[in-house]
């Protein structure tokens, strides 16, 4: 019998992989994919506990509202990144620094 | 010099750290825990479990694929198993707009515009299309930091559950939530849509000198 602890399991491997992911990388694009998956993390709890506690939809409509913040997250994000890489010739994000000193 | 010092004596700090927590966590928390609720007996292994753990498992290894894999062309496959396997999840609970929308919108948008970003960044001929990762120790010692709280909190707690309805169609229900209570919010994303549009093109775009 699948329980919601099975789906909440499941959404924290997923936050802590994409935090992983976001605190190693140094490729810009591999930081932007760890952040889809932290998204994702989060919406699995949404749809999960929607399901099991609450019932309804809001939590669905939650995770809509996640998707479409994650869309424009990433049109932007990437963006950006290829500004970086005609700017830097590179998208490791330690080259980045020139507003640093 | 100095600094490489002061970079091991920070290593040094953060291992002990993680270590007394990891010590605390296994006596306090989770021995008592296990000791106290023992592990109910498996019942027999029916479709629908077979089916979840199949897809848990492409969810996870999807993930860890994208979070341990050299090559940002893997990284980026990691990622479609990973979404592919959420979306199955979303159908598992009975989410049948939610799996559909992250079909549509995650692997066929964004999923793409990631590939784009890999193919138009990183010269493919080039044998460094590799994302060297900076310190897989530090990503193991994140990984032992966070993974225990979040596992400890959603095993441990007992979570108000009750029996979940049959399986329904919600794309209506859905609709109208939309365009009754959550309807400032639903305007207020397609107003961020709009932005990040115009946003997207004036940062990506070839800047024109004026001369």
């Amino acid at each position: 019998m699948i329980s919601l602890t099975h789906f909440l399991v499941v959404g924290a491997l997923l936050f802590t992989l994409g935090l992983v992911t976001v605190a190693t990388r140094r490729n810009a694009v591999g930081i932007l994919m760890g952040v889809e998956l932290i998204l994702n993390g989060a919406n699995v709890n949404f749809v999960a506990f929607n399901h099991y506690v609450t019932g309804g939809v809001t939590g669905q409509v939650f995770a809509l509202f996640v998707i479409v913040l994650a869309a424009a997250e990433a049109a932007v994000g990437l963006a950006i990144v290829l500004s970086i890489f005609q700017t830097f010739k590179t998208i490791d994000v330690r080259h980045a620094d020139l507003m640093r000193e | 010099m100095r600094s490489n010092a002061g970079k091991l004596v920070a290593w040094g700090v953060a291992v002990a750290l993680v270590a007394a927590f990891a010590a605390y966590m296994t006596t306090q928390v989770i021995r008592p825990a296990a000791e106290a609720s023992p592990l109910p007996t498996p019942g027999a292994l029916t479709l629908p479990d077979i089916v979840f753990y199949v897809l848990a498992a492409l969810t996870v290894a999807g993930a860890a694929g994208v979070a341990l894999s050299r090559n940002i062309l893997y990284s980026a496959l990691g990622l479609l198993t990973a979404l592919l396997g959420a979306g199955g999840l979303y159908v598992f609970l009975s989410a049948d707009f939610v799996a559909i929308t992250q079909l549509l919108i995650y692997i066929g948008g964004v999923l793409v515009l990631v590939l784009f970003a890999v193919m138009l960044t990183s010269r493919i001929t080039d044998v460094k299309v590799s994302n060297a990762s900076f310190g897989p120790f530090g990503g193991v010692l994140l990984f032992v930091a966070v993974a225990p709280v979040l596992l400890a909190v959603a095993l441990l707690t007992p979570w108000a559950a009750r029996e979940p309805g049959p399986l329904a169609p919600t794309t209506a229900a859905i609709g109208n939530a939309f365009l009754t209570r959550w309807l400032l919010p639903f305007e207020v994303a397609s107003m961020v849509l709009l932005a990040t549009l115009i946003g997207a093109v004036v940062i990506a775009r070839k800047e024109l000198k004026a001369d």
